[in-house]
């Protein structure tokens, strides 16, 4: 089964420094190539913060095109991991080893096949 | 209905009730589904009650269930590609399948592996809210029906209903195991079955709201299912240290309620009335325990639980120790409760201006709102005279409890108090 592992955190007041990304760097890479040594990565991606967000709804045809993210919160989306598990437990263990588990919260939710 | 039909739709429902769990279990870990495994056991049963009483009763009822519900169970699953509604409807044109030729007499209950431990894990499932995995767990693992698990909890059928639906959703849907965890995440997943069986037991016990102060159905159901899991997991120190406590606390069920429902204290209770085989059946438990030597909070618990049963009398009671052992159970679990049991059982080792002094030493902001502190603190101003002070604190424990036993009690300490 496949599993998205969706990586939310507190809003940054900025871009990280060159610095910043430089210590987070090894970290994210070393989790990603742990997952792919278990079999269990499929595909990840960060995202741009989430003061980059725009929100578009169409309403009665009518396309609404906001500035934002579609709702206020403290933690934002700001990634996500796909992993292979067969149970649920698998991709327990993989949100647990995940570095954003660390400051932030992974939510992990099945991809349902269609 | 006839009084022969009667008979057998009682007896259809006794073999249900006893090996549900069990058949439950060997189908759920099979197909993953616990909904499923349920519609063909139910399916079963349904069959059973149309067919027994015109064809005669199977030597092995249980296994007929079993066989007849796994039958059902493959023929669900060749037509799940149709989609649910059209199997519906397929299922009602057609007659059911005629389980009664092709189910083998010799397949005995014997026989259906016993996949209850695995099912165990599943509906305690840390993923799974707490509130689900109670309900869950007596659906499945007690086989108590969901009308009886809502009027337990106090919530509209409705709502149980639908709770129960959703649980068994998320476990099929994100593909909850129902297995023993690995050995490295064992401790932890035991300490969550253990923490629902415990629930269930107090919920039980101390009602948290309504007439009845001992729900007998969940206390019978929470030691039964530890006798289970302590069975499958013989080498579990803490799961017998579990089922020790409850039966300690279970013990003394009928000297808890006087005969008009009104709550009788430890110290009060008449010990003839204490059940002397539950209290025989907890000792072992604990011994066997104690064997691994490796204690933790419920062995822990277990003992001071012991050590009031013991003595032959409440005045014989090692406050000295218990209050001790209370501050090793503080040590590995650290919360106020313990340190309020502490407090309390200094006060009776060392008299109650030591035991005030120890609860007045408390974290108020932490326990204000917990009835017992105060009705703690009640009994130590009433024993040191001081009755002003006593009743007050008699009347800010009334106010924080919904138990109407608790309130009848603490009403006529009230009384008490104010003469």
């Amino acid at each position: 089964m496949k599993y998205m592992l969706l990586i939310y955190g507190p809003q940054r007041d900025r871009e990280p420094t060159p610095e910043e990304w430089a210590e987070a760097m090894p970290k994210w890479e070393a989790y990603t190539s742990e997952l792919r040594n278990r079999g269990a990565y499929v595909d990840a991606a960060p995202l741009a913060g989430v003061n980059t967000a725009t929100t578009v709804r169409v309403r009665n045809g009518k396309r609404l095109v906001t500035d934002g993210p579609f709702a206020e919160s403290k933690e934002y989306l700001g990634g996500y991991y796909v992993v292979e598990a067969p149970t649920i437990d698998g991709a327990l263990e993989a949100a647990a080893m995940c570095p954003g588990a660390q400051t932030g919260s992974i939510e992990v939710r099945p991809i349902v096949a269609v | 209905m006839s009084q022969s039909d009667a008979g057998a739709v009682e007896r259809v429902a006794r073999g249900f009730r006893e090996d549900a769990g069990r058949t439950v279990a060997a189908l759920a870990r099979a197909l993953g589904d616990i909904e499923l495994a349920e519609d063909a056991l139910q399916d079963a049963y349904l069959t059973a009650l149309e067919r027994w009483p015109r064809l005669g009763f199977p030597a092995r009822p249980s296994a007929w269930i079993f066989t007849a519900a796994r039958n059902r169970a493959i023929d669900r699953l060749r037509h799940e590609r149709l989609g649910r509604e059209k199997l519906r409807r397929l299922a009602a044109l057609e007659p059911p399948a005629d389980v009664v030729d092709d189910a083998p007499e010799d397949d005995a209950m014997s026989a259906v592996p016993d996949d209850r431990l695995g099912l165990i894990f599943a509906c305690c499932h840390p993923a799974l809210g707490i509130e689900a995995r109670i309900a869950l767990t007596l659906r499945t693992l007690a086989g108590l029906t969901t009308e009886e698990i809502a009027d337990a909890f106090l919530v509209p059928h409705a709502t149980m209903a639908q709770r129960l639906v959703r649980v068994k959703r998320k476990i099929r849907e994100t593909a909850i195991p129902f297995d023993v965890p690995p050995a490295e995440r064992l401790p932890e997943r035991l300490d969550d079955v253990c923490t629902v069986l415990y629930l269930i037991f107090n919920e039980g016990y101390t009602a948290s709201a309504g007439d009845q102060l001992v729900r007998r159905d969940l206390c019978d159901e929470a030691i039964r299912l530890g006798r289970v899991l302590a069975t499958l997991m013989p080498q579990e120190p803490e799961v017998m240290g579990l089922l020790a406590l409850m039966l300690y606390h279970d013990s003394r069920r009928e000297a808890r309620v006087a005969p008009d429902g009104s709550m009788i204290v430890l110290a009060e209770q008449d010990r003839a009335r204490w059940n002397r085989a539950k209290i025989a059946e907890a000792d072992e438990w604990l011994r066997r325990a104690a064997r691994h030597n490796a204690p933790g909070p419920y062995q822990l618990q277990a003992t001071i639980a012991w050590a009031h049963v013991a003595p032959p009398s409440a005045d014989e009671v090692d406050w000295r120790g218990v209050a001790e052992l209370y501050r090793i159970l503080e040590k590995m679990t650290p919360s106020p409760i313990v340190a309020l049991n502490r407090a309390v059982a200094i006060g009776f080792a060392d008299g109650p201006a030591a035991g005030l002094a120890a609860l007045d030493a408390l974290p108020r902001e932490e326990l204000g709102d917990y009835h017992h502190y105060h009705v703690a603190r009640a009994d130590a101003l009433a024993k040191l005279g001081r009755d002003a002070e006593a009743r007050d604190a008699y009347q800010a424990a009334l106010a924080r409890t919904q138990n109407a036993a608790e309130q009848n009690y603490l009403r006529a300490k009230i009384e008490l108090t104010s003469v």
